[in-house]
This record gives structure tokens, C-alpha cells and sequence, in this order.
């Protein structure tokens, strides 16, 4: 392993990989994607700059929602038309287990930073998994109606959990992960036991009795748009959602809304390629993953939607938004002054216990 | 007639028997319509059929445990996984050799995927597992190095393992098939090694392991197997054998080398299996953990269905699961429960209807049609969503009630992500299917039944009652048929509407199929909602008649 | 026959008229009474307004203005399932849901009879049609003919003293028709009942009904015993409605002793009884039937006026000869002579001379 990578790390440094390859690469790739505003964000800061630069057609599908299903029924029936796809990490490493993603080597396929940090480090924590190379970082956070909520706006996650201070309908979605450690943090559980007591069965059922306690207050979310809605048309008093769908929520539409950035869970989405590609769509994947993951590249999707870049050298040149021109450093679920107190979604534990956790939370819900 | 009155068989006008002559006749026609309707029927045949099949398949098909696995499934046969103890050596030496090659393919991972749903953590003990196994053979790996360098060589390894004299290719067609199995790879092509029977005879597992190496090497990697070095669970099979081989007699190519290996053996540190996979992981000890695999060993598996129905299998048999996971009787039982209340309200508000439509003149009841039918114009999700304006406690319904003052405006009513939401808003978007065989049925039912009636002395209503209703009842057969099977198949509308208390089986199939990927369990419950579907087609044929079905 | 008189008529239409539109009436002032017993039919093209009648009669249309009266009762306001009348459908209307003896049973279950007396009385009005082995299947498998039995029973069965009945033979082939025509007659001879019958087929008007009334235009035309429909049609619809019949146009020259002169439009005169015609001058349409012509000359009365014809087409039909004949310029002009062998088989282009009895010659409305 170890010398692999390093033969590898020689020869992308000896030879200038594009130049060498691009002989050998397919000119039309399709990149799928989840569509809406995150779909653009990626044409503007990803694909028009590469197609101009090679003259590739890319061709958008949005279909990352179903993305694990699709490729697995692809792969088993042998017929892969996707070259990347844009996928949360979790499906990452359910497509990587399930050898349906190639393993990438980071620092032999990702450009280093400019100030020459290898890729590997200035990704740093958020390479997860071997065949997840990520984009962004996104948090699941709460958002609240500013109207509704009286003199003492929420300011604390354990807020959410609180119907006498805060009375009305809360939006959770309609899923074990996030609300059960929030539940667990807010029944009392310190946030470096929180997957400790999560994964006994007191644990389990010391959450879903917390959950309880609001669940008749809930409306049940499974998709990103529902909750801002719902903030909009004043069904919700609060909601947790994607901090890109409440940026455009209170920026955008200049509803009464503002953010609750308390224990917001961040998660990260990025790219993976599928494996079972032939050579050259293979190599015209790498090369635009090198291309779009790169440090201005990353920066420069922060211009269109309020997520944090993944690579550490990005940061400092994001900038402002390109059409209403506000700074975005300050929506960044990253930005210091949002990130006081976080949670970094538990990819291992929850690959673990996923089905049984999810499994007695859709029973809860049922009941 | 005179063909007729005479004895033996009546012929044709050439002499050949008539029947004969039909036959050929009416066989000729019947193969011209074979041919004719044969590309349909093999695009049924293809898109309809078989993926019904395969769903039917999926939900026992099991391969992939004793196909990963096949040694360690053999050695676990003996074990008793009621005494409380894991299982013994055997079975952690045959794990480390399945899951060193498992771990090689990438086929591990899958493993664990599958058997994490039936206990949960699998899945991480075999995917980091998978990473640490090569550390084992490592030290092995290093210390035969020392006591002969060559043995740290490919094309050593390869012209001793290759050997003299008769080869055993029985070895190499066995690994290939078991290669075969775990990855579904065609396993054809010549590996372009074998090792011989003398080889294979004094060091039966290094051999073993060896020809898995090359037939990974050649087949996966396509690469030649005498330039790539072995593996490391090599060294380990190779200590194993040296162990107990009598070198001493052989005498093929690096028979000299071996020898220095078995002398040095004792520089060897030896670990047993046991206690390497217990330093990976605890997990590995516990007995638990085998049992799953034990049970979930045999190549089909009744084990989705019982976790369709609230079931698990467990050593002493099979037993409820535990009451905090029980959800699939309930979804199965609200969602026949709903579908029946959707199909009621399809009829009670679709009857009317369809009479109307019936009984105005031509060109207005057209007009009322495309009323009918504009709900099949709009998108699905457009429909539902306005339903959700419609129907939400700040939403349009609710708005007027306040307005009214039929409403306190801090006691608006919940209408929507419940019960009630999803039968509105799947009753307003299944109606045209309950309103088009009505219609079509009405259409037929001509007016002089209901004046013959009436004028056979019957009230309007025993007139409907006794004599319309009745020649109605095909439609209404056929549209509750077509609504009902629709209704109990439906998600994307009991999803956006139906909140907790009015999400159906195919919710949790949808999740099956795209976030949790077990597509076994969901294909179990997508068998058992058929079957459900064709028991109450086989109970409506027996009660109603399925003749007594018409669309039109 | 039947007492034709107003009072104690059992059936009776009384200044009715019936619109649907409001702009143009259907039925234009209908007045008819019908005595108990009676088997009336109502004769007339489509459109005429006969079903309307009917339709008014059993209580599925309702008057635009006027009276019904049922036994002395207006039913104008009576829903049609307490009128207690029998009706018989064109296409049956046979329930295909139920069997035939369900389908008799009907009217007497609505009627909450017991089930011994309902079973009797199926039995009864099955056998009444000669039906009685036919009681368990279905309308679906059985012939025309025997569904418009059952149909017919099932108006009977529950002892409606007044049966209407809509074309009821309109779908049976020719023999069958007249078989059925014959059976209804004597049922409804047999129990007395009271028929209204409504047909477009003059043949079965004529050999069923007590009285006829032709229907056209939303009117009475003619209400009267069949023969003297035939025999003494009072208008020139009536006349070319009911049989075969000859028309030639003229003007009335003068009228005496019951006789009236008319001049053909080619300036021949003939000779024809008067009756809707008053005057001298008027136009008229003279009617003659087929079978009153004669051109034999030895058996032409003395001195009645004749005329010239020519033979156009002479057909055989068996028991009698039908000649298309040229006369005053009408070549449809059409005779019938019966097969006798002292009959002179006439060949076309053959010049004859053509008369007839003064009474055969009707001088009607033009």
C-alpha cells in the first residue's frame, strides 16, 4: 500500500497527467448531482470552467438521491453510464463497502494546495472512506422564525426540546440520525458519550423517550425543501434543515427566519466514481475530480451557495456571494463564530448501526 | 354429405385426411400469430416477468455468506454456538484465509453489509478487519526473508510452487470455481499456473493459499503471476505447513530453501489465529457474532421473510422480534386498512360521478370528462403538494374556517401528515381510475331498466337499488380492483402527506431499496404485499367473479 | 266494441300538449279517451309523438299543459311507480341480473306479496306465455322471441288492468312478429286488460287494435276502427299513411248529391266522393286504393267518368298481379287485380281505360 502510493506520488509529480492522458480520455461525461441550486453552484464554479478548458460535454443528471440504488442496479446489470457522482459520505462508504466506488488515492489524483501542502493533508479529517473525495462541508442545523418565537430567541439546541418556551410545531426529519444524538445531548449526555450511550440499548431508548416528549409537536421532514417551507408559511415555529436551504430561506427570500447554529451536524458530500468504468472514461473522471476539487475551484463554488469549502486552504479565499454580494465567510457552517458547538456525523457508528437504529426509530415513529 | 356417409376418415379434396389437413392448416395460422405477437411477448417476457422473478429470487437468495466464506461456513458446521463459547481454531484459521482473499476482491465489505442487518457492528468488524489482515503475514513475511532471501521473491515462489512433475490442476479448478463464486467473474481464462501434486502434497495449505494468490493475480488483476510477489497470508500458510511437512523427502525445485525454513521455523513468531483476530477486534470472541453467521451460512434463506413479518430467526428457533422493532405487521395491516377506506371513498365520491357522467348528453359529459381526467395531466408531486396548501394549519382550508369562526385560530385542525392527509389526497388522485370503468359500465346500462322498474311499481330508490346498482357492480369491481392494488403500492404520496400515522409498507420498501440497500427484505415484503394482492384477487374471484369484472 | 264516449272512459287525455324546449310542442292538443278493454294503438312516422304519449301516459314525461286521467283520476302528479300500469319496452328491458322468474317476481316483491302468492303467481303468467319451463335462466340465453314473452309476462304479472306497450315487436323477424301479434291480441283478449300500443307498422295496427289513432305532427290525425281507417281515410296523410294508395291532384269543378266533379290538373274529369271538400274551386287530393280500380270495361258501371292509362310495369306476385300505370301524368299511379283466370294480364305499353265506383274516389284536403 505504502509503496504504491509512493511510485504514484513520483509519477504525478514527474509527469504533467493531463497533457500525457488527455489522448486517452472520453470526451463526453455524465456528472450527476442533486439538482436545484446546489446543481448550479457546481455548473458555475465546476463544470463551465472545465468544459471550456478541455472542451468535454458534461452532461447533468440529478439523481444523487437515489445515486446507491441506481449504481448498484447499474452494476449488476453491468451497464455503468455515470463517470461521477456527487454523493453525502455516508453513501460514500456504502458504495465503497458494497465495491461500487473506486478507491482514490488523494494525493496521486488530487491537486496539492498551492502552497504545496499534499492533498491528503489539506483535506485533512475530511477524507473519509477511500473512495469519497469531498466538495463541501454542510451542517443539518436548525432554523427558526424569528416572529414566532418571543422576546428570548432559541439559542440552545436543548431550545427545540422545550414546548413550553417555546410552543408550536417543530420540523425533524423523518430519520434515526441527528435527532437521536440531539436527543440524547439535550437529555443530559455529555457530547463525547453521545455515541457511547447510542449504542446500548439504554441509550437507544433514552433518545427515542426524549423524542417523545415533542413528538407530538412534530411534522416529519424527508425532504431538504420541507423545511423551509414550512418556515415560510409559519407551520413550523422551527426546523432543522441543510444550512444552504435556510442561507436562501433568510438572504434570499428575506423571510423572518435566523439560524440556530448550536450543535449543528456537520456532514460532508463530495464526489465518488463509480467503478466498472472503461479506461478512458475512468481517466476523464479522475482528471475532472483533480480539476474541480482544487483550491480555487472549492472556493470558488462558495460564491453560489453557503456551504464551507472541504479543503483547508480554501477558506481564506472565499468570497462574496455572486449575485446579492454579501460576504458568505459569516454563512459558512465553518465560520468560527457558527462552529462554537458542533458534531461531526459519526460515518463508522452509523454505518454499524444504521439499519438497527433506524429500524426502532420507524417503529417509535409508527406507534 | 357424401364425404360424411362414407367409412374410414373423411378426406380432402387431395386425398390427405381432413383432420390432418385442418390441422396443418390451423397450425400454419397459429405460428404466424406466434410470430406476430413473439416480440411482445418476449418484451413481457422480459420486462415484466423476470423482474418479478427476480424480486421473487432475491428474497431467499443468500449465496453470499458460504460463497465469501466457504471454509469457515465448513469449519463453523461443527460448532455449537449454544455452549457460550466462540468457536475453536479451525475456524479462525479458515476465517483468516477467506477473508485475506475476501479482503483482496473487496468482497469483504459486502459481507459485513449483509450481515450487519441481521446484527448490528458486523459491518464495521469486517471492514476494518479487512485492513489489519495483511499484519499477520507481515512478521512471517520478514522472518523468512531472513533465513532466505529468495523466499522474499516472486519468481522464487513461483518456480518452487510450480515445481516438478505432474501438476495439480484439480487445486487450481477448485480455487477458480471458489473465486468464482465469491465475485461472479468469469473464471476461464488460464491463470498460467499450477502447482504440483508433490507440492501440493507436502505443503497443502501454502499451495492452497499460493494458487488463490495467482488466480487473484491473473484473473482480477490480469497481471502475470511469477512477477508479482505472493501474499502475505502466504508466509502464514507457508509457516502452518512447515510445521508438520516432511521436507526431508522432497526433493523438486527449492527443496533447499524449504529445508532452511522448517530449520528456522523456530525463529517464526507464532501467533494462533484466535488471538490475532481478537487483537483486531473483541468482536471476533464473541459468540453472538458466529451464531449470525452460522445461521445466515446456508445458500437460502428464509430470514427476510421473518423479518418482513416481525420475526427473527434465533439459535432456539424462531421468535418474535423484540416489541421496539416490531413495524411491518402494523405497516402491512394500516396499509390494507387505508387502502380499503381510499377505495370506499373512491366509490362513494366516484359513483355519483360516473352517473352524472353517464347520464348527460354526449358532448357535456366529454367536457365533465377532462375534468375528470385533468388530475392525470399534472404532476403527481404538484397535486400532492397542493393538497398540502390546501390542507396544512395554516393553509387555505384552515384559513377559512377562521375566517368563519367555525375555528379558534390557536385550535386550527390538523389535516395533513396523518391518516386523513394521505386518504384526501390519494383518494383525489385515484378517483379518475375508479371513475372510468364506472363510467364505461354505466355508459352500457341502458335507461328503460330504471323505467321498466318504476313502472313495474319499484321507488326510485329500489329501482337504483335493485336494478341499476346491481349492473353497476362490474365497475365498481373492476375500479375498487384497480384503485385498491394502486393504493397499496403507492409512496410517493404517503410519504410527502402521510406524516407518521399515514406511511404504508412501500415506504419502507422505498427505504429498503435506495438508503438502506437491503433489497432482500424489501424484496421479501414486495413478495408478501403480491402475494397479499393475489390472495384478495383469488378471495374477490371467489366471493364477486372475476367475469363480473368489466372496464368497460 | 268498446263505449267511446267520454264519461267512464278509463283512459283519458284531455287538451295535452307537451314541449321540451319550450319553443316547439311535441304534442300539439291531444284528446283520447279509451273505454276498459280497449286494445288501441297509436300509429304514426317517427316523431310523430306517439311515444311521447306513452311516455306521458306511464309517467316518465309529464305534460307541458293538459290532463291524464286514469279511471277518472288525473295521475299528472302520480309518480310512475304508483300508477299500476303494465309496459312492455321495445329492447324488453329485461333485468339481466336476474333470471326470468326474478324478473316476474319483481313488480309483485315492490309490492311486498308473500312469497307462495308470488311464486303462484309467476307460475301463472309464465305458463299464461306458454314460458313455464324457462323460469331459471337468464334473459341473456334466450331468443327475441322468448324474452318478449317473459317481457310481456312481467307487465301482466302483477294484474296491471292497463298495459302500454313501446314497439314491442319492433326487434323480431317477420314470422315470428306476426306469431307474437296473433299471442299479445289473445292474451290481452283473454284478461281484458286494456292496451295501448304504440307502432310505426301499419299492418300490425291493423290486425291487432279495437281502434287505431295515426299520429302525425303531434296530432290525432284519424282515431278509428281499422277498416274504416282503411276504407274511409278522412285525410290525405291518413290515406297515403295506412295501405297503398293512388293520388291524383285536381280541383273540385262542383259537388251534388253526395258527388263532386273534380278536374284533373291535365283537364280530365272524374268522379269522387266529397269529403274534405266544401266548395267548387277548391284543391283536392283525390284518393283511390289499388284494388278499387277497375279496367275491365264490361265491369265499369254506365256513365262514370274513366280515364286513359298506359301500362308501365306489370308484376306477378302470385295471388295477385300489381300494375304501374301512366295516368293524368302520375306513373305511380299503381292497380291490383287479383289472380282469377277471367284476368287480363296486362303488358306495358298497353293503352287502357281505367274507372271506378264514385264511393272508392275520395276527394280529400290537398
Amino acid at each position: 500500500m505504502k509503496l504504491k502510493t509512493l511510485t504514484a506520488l513520483v509519477a504525478t509529480t514527474a509527469i504533467c497527467a493531463p497533457m500525457a492522458f488527455a489522448a486517452d480520455m472520453a470526451d463526453e461525461m455524465t456528472i450527476v448531482s442533486w439538482g436545484g441550486a446546489y446543481s448550479k453552484s457546481q455548473l458555475k464554479a465546476y463544470h463551465e470552467p472545465y468544459m471550456e478548458k478541455t472542451g468535454v460535454k458534461i452532461i447533468n443528471d440529478e439523481s444523487s438521491a437515489e445515486a446507491v440504488a441506481k449504481l448498484r442496479a447499474m452494476n449488476e446489470a453491468g451497464n455503468v453510464t455515470w463517470d461521477v457522482v456527487d454523493v453525502v459520505a455516508s453513501d460514500a462508504l456504502r458504495l465503497c463497502d458494497e465495491g461500487l466506488a473506486m478507491e482514490i488515492d488523494p494525493d496521486e489524483h488530487l491537486a496539492a494546495a498551492p502552497d504545496g501542502t499534499s492533498a491528503e493533508d489539506d483535506f485533512g479529517d475530511m477524507l473519509v472512506g477511500d473512495c469519497f473525495i469531498p466538495q463541501i462541508v454542510y451542517s443539518t442545523t436548525f432554523g427558526y422564525r424569528t416572529d414566532l418565537v418571543g422576546d428570548t430567541p432559541p439559542d440552545d439546541i436543548c431550545d427545540v426540546f422545550d414546548l413550553e418556551a417555546y410552543p408550536g410545531k417543530r420540523s425533524l426529519e423523518k430519520r434515526a440520525i441527528n435527532n437521536m444524538e440531539w436527543a440524547l445531548l439535550c437529555d443530559g449526555v455529555a457530547k463525547e458519550d453521545v455515541y457511547d450511550v447510542l449504542g446500548t440499548e439504554e441509550g437507544q431508548e433514552k433518545a427515542l423517550a426524549k423524542l417523545d416528549t415533542i413528538k407530538d409537536s412534530v411534522i416529519w421532514w424527508s425532504a431538504g425543501a420541507d423545511t423551509p417551507q414550512l418556515l415560510a408559511d409559519g407551520e413550523v415555529v422551527m426546523g432543522s434543515t441543510y444550512n444552504g436551504r435556510l442561507f436562501s430561506v433568510i438572504e434570499e427570500q428575506n423571510q423572518p427566519v435566523a439560524m440556530l447554529w448550536d450543535a449543528q451536524v456537520f456532514d460532508l458530500d463530495g464526489w465518488i466514481i463509480p467503478t466498472g468504468l472503461s479506461p478512458e472514461r475512468q481517466a476523464r473522471a479522475l482528471d475532472y475530480i483533480m480539476f474541480a476539487t482544487d483550491t480555487q475551484r472549492l472556493a470558488d463554488q462558495a460564491k453560489y451557495i453557503s456551504y464551507g469549502p472541504a479543503r483547508a486552504s480554501s477558506a481564506p479565499l472565499v468570497g462574496q456571494h455572486a449575485e446579492l454580494g454579501i460576504d458568505m465567510a459569516p454563512h459558512m457552517p465553518t465560520d468560527p463564530n457558527n462552529a462554537k458547538n458542533t458534531f461531526l456525523y459519526n460515518y463508522e457508528f452509523w454505518a454499524d448501526y444504521r439499519d438497527d437504529i433506524e429500524a426502532k426509530f420507524q417503529a417509535w415513529l409508527a406507534k | 354429405m357424401s364425404d360424411a356417409t362414407q367409412d374410414g376418415p373423411v378426406l380432402a379434396a387431395d386425398g390427405t385426411p381432413l383432420k390432418r389437413s385442418l390441422a396443418r392448416a390451423l397450425r400454419m395460422q397459429k405460428l404466424r400469430a406466434l410470430a406476430l405477437i413473439a416480440p411482445l411477448l418476449l418484451f413481457v417476457l422480459l420486462t415484466f416477468i423476470a423482474p418479478i422473478a427476480d424480486m421473487l429470487f432475491r428474497s431467499v437468495e443468500n449465496q453470499i455468506v458460504s460463497a465469501t466464506m466457504p471454509a469457515t461456513v465448513r469449519e463453523l458446521s461443527d460448532w455449537d454456538g449454544t455452549t457460550g463459547n466462540p468457536p475453536g481454531e479451525e475456524v479462525f484459521k479458515a476465517l483468516y484465509f477467506d477473508l485475506f482473499l475476501a479482503a483482496e476482491a473487496k468482497e469483504h465489505t459486502k459481507l459485513g453489509t449483509r450481515l450487519n442487518y441481521e446484527k448490528t457492528g458486523v459491518s464495521s468488524l469486517f471492514r476494518s478487519s479487512g485492513r489489519k489482515l495483511d499484519d499477520l503475514g507481515k512478521d512471517y513475511q520478514k522472518a523468512f526473508k531472513k533465513i532466505d532471501k529468495q523466499l522474499d521473491e516472486g519468481e522464487f515462489w513461483y518456480t518452487m510452487m510450480t515445481g516438478s512433475g505432474p501438476a495439480s490442476d484439480a487445486l487450481v479448478t477448485a480455487r477458480k470455481a471458489r473465486f468464482g463464486d465469491m465475485t461472479d467473474e468469469s473464471t476461464k481464462a488460464d491463470i498460467g499456473f499450477a502447482p504440483s501434486q508433490a507440492i501440493t502434497d507436502l505443503l497443502p495449505l501454502t499451495a492452497l493459499a499460493y494458487t488463490d494468490f495467482a488466480v487473484f493475480t491473473a484473473i482480477a488483476d490480469g497481471d502475470t503471476v511469477a512477477e508479482e510477489d505472493p501474499w502475505e497470508a502466504v508466509y502464514v500458510a507457508l509457516a502452518e505447513d512447515l510445521a508438520t511437512a516432511d521436507v526431508a523427502a522432497y526433493t523438486g525445485p527449492g527443496a533447499d530453501v524449504l529445508q532452511a525454513a522448517q530449520a528456522g521455523l523456530d525463529t517464526i513468531p507464532v501467533t494462533s489465529y484466535t488471538a490475532f483476530f481478537e487483537d483486531i477486534d473483541k468482536d471476533w470472541l464473541d459468540p453472538e457474532v458466529w451464531e449470525t453467521v452460522k445461521m445466515y451460512s446456508p445458500k437460502y434463506t428464509n430470514g427476510y421473510f421473518l423479518n418482513a413479518v416481525d420475526l427473527q430467526k434465533s439459535p432456539d428457533g424462531i421468535e418474535p422480534r423484540p416489541e421496539n422493532q416490531q413495524i411491518y405487521m402494523k405497516l402491512f395491516k394500516r396499509t390494507m386498512f387505508m387502502s380499503l377506506v381510499i377505495t370506499g371513498s373512491c366509490i362513494l365520491l366516484g359513483y355519483p360521478v360516473a352517473w352524472i357522467l353517464a347520464n348527460l348528453p354526449m358532448r357535456t359529459a366529454n367536457l365533465l370528462m377532462i375534468l375528470v381526467l385533468l388530475p392525470f395531466w399534472t404532476s403527481l408531486l404538484v397535486r400532492t403538494s397542493a393538497w398540502k396548501v390546501m390542507l396544512q394549519q395554516q393553509g387555505v382550508i384552515n384559513d377559512v374556517l377562521v375566517w368563519l369562526g367555525l375555528v379558534a385560530d390557536d385550535a386550527r385542525l390538523v389535516m395533513i401528515n396523518n391518516q386523513f392527509g394521505t386518504i384526501v389526497a390519494m383518494t383525489h388522485i385515484l378517483l379518475p381510475f375508479m371513475i372510468l370503468p364506472l363510467y364505461s359500465v354505466m355508459q352500457t346500462i341502458p335507461p328503460t331498466y330504471l323505467r321498466a322498474a318504476k313502472s313495474l311499481g319499484a321507488t326510485n330508490w329500489t329501482a337504483f337499488w335493485r336494478v341499476y346498482f346491481p349492473q353497476s357492480v362490474p365497475g365498481i369491481g373492476a375500479g375498487s380492483i384497480l384503485v385498491f392494488i394502486l393504493s397499496i403500492g403507492y409512496y410517493i404520496t404517503p410519504e410527502i402527506v402521510g406524516g407518521t400515522t399515514g406511511t404504508f409498507i412501500s415506504n419502507r420498501i422505498a427505504y429498503h431499496i435506495s438508503s438502506s440497500l437491503n433489497w432482500g427484505l424489501a424484496a421479501a415484503l414486495g413478495t408478501i404485499l403480491l402475494g397479499v394482492v393475489l390472495l384478495l384477487y383469488y378471495v374477490y374471484d371467489k366471493i364477486v367473479g372475476i367475469d363480473n369484472v368489466k372496464l368497460g | 266494441m268498446a263505449d267511446v264516449s267520454s264519461d267512464g272512459a278509463f283512459v283519458e287525455f284531455e287538451r295535452v300538449q307537451k314541449s321540451y324546449d319550450g319553443e316547439n310542442l311535441v304534442v300539439k292538443d291531444l284528446n283520447l279517451a279509451l273505454p276498459k278493454g280497449e286494445f288501441l294503438t297509436m300509429l304514426g312516422p317517427s316523431g310523430s309523438g306517439k311515444t311521447t304519449c306513452l311516455m306521458m301516459l306511464a309517467g316518465f314525461e309529464t305534460a307541458t299543459h293538459g290532463d291524464i286521467r286514469l279511471d277518472g283520476v288525473s295521475i299528472n302528479n302520480i309518480p310512475p311507480h304508483k300508477r299500476g300500469i303494465g309496459m312492455v319496452f321495445q329492447n324488453y328491458a329485461l333485468f339481466p341480473h336476474m333470471t326470468v322468474a326474478e324478473n316476474l317476481s319483481f313488480p309483485l316483491e315492490v309490492r311486498k306479496m308473500g312469497k307462495s302468492e308470488r311464486e303462484e303467481k309467476v307460475k301463472r303468467a309464465l305458463d299464461m306465455v306458454q314460458m313455464g319451463a324457462f323460469g331459471g335462466r337468464r334473459p341473456a340465453q334466450m331468443s327475441g322471441g322468448q324474452q318478449q314473452r317473459i317481457a310481456l309476462a312481467r307487465a301482466l304479472v302483477f294484474e296491471a288492468e292497463l298495459v302500454l306497450m313501446d314497439e314491442p315487436l319492433g326487434a323480431l323477424d317477420k314470422q315470428l312478429r306476426e306469431h307474437m301479434q296473433f299471442e299479445i291480441k289473445r292474451i290481452a283478449d283473454n284478461l281484458g286488460i286494456t292496451v295501448v300500443y304504440v307502432t310505426h307498422d301499419q299492418t300490425e295496427a291493423l290486425t291487432m287494435s279495437d281502434r287505431v289513432a295515426v299520429f302525425d305532427d303531434g296530432r290525432i290525425q284519424q282515431l278509428a276502427p281499422p277498416d274504416k281507417l282503411y276504407e274511409e281515410p278522412e285525410n290525405s296523410f291518413v290515406a297515403q299513411f295506412i295501405g297503398e294508395n293512388n293520388t291524383l291532384e285536381g280541383t273540385v269543378k262542383e259537388i251534388a248529391n253526395g258527388k263532386a266533379l273534380v278536374e284533373l290538373d291535365d283537364g280530365e274529369l272524374i268522379d269522387c266522393k266529397p269529403i274534405n271538400v266544401s266548395k267548387p274551386g277548391e284543391r283536392t287530393r283525390v284518393s283511390i286504393r289499388p284494388e278499387r280500380v277497375e279496367y275491365n270495361k264490361e265491369r265499369l258501371q254506365e256513365g262514370v267518368h274513366t280515364l286513359k292509362a298506359e301500362v308501365m310495369e306489370f308484376i306477378y306476385m302470385g295471388d295477385i298481379f300489381r300494375t304501374r300505370l301512366k295516368v293524368a301524368g302520375n306513373d305511380e299511379f299503381v292497380i291490383k287485380t287479383r289472380n282469377a283466370p277471367d284476368v287480363e294480364r296486362l303488358t306495358p305499353g298497353q293503352q287502357i281505360e281505367i274507372g271506378w265506383l264514385p264511393e272508392d274516389c275520395r276527394a280529400l284536403d290537398a
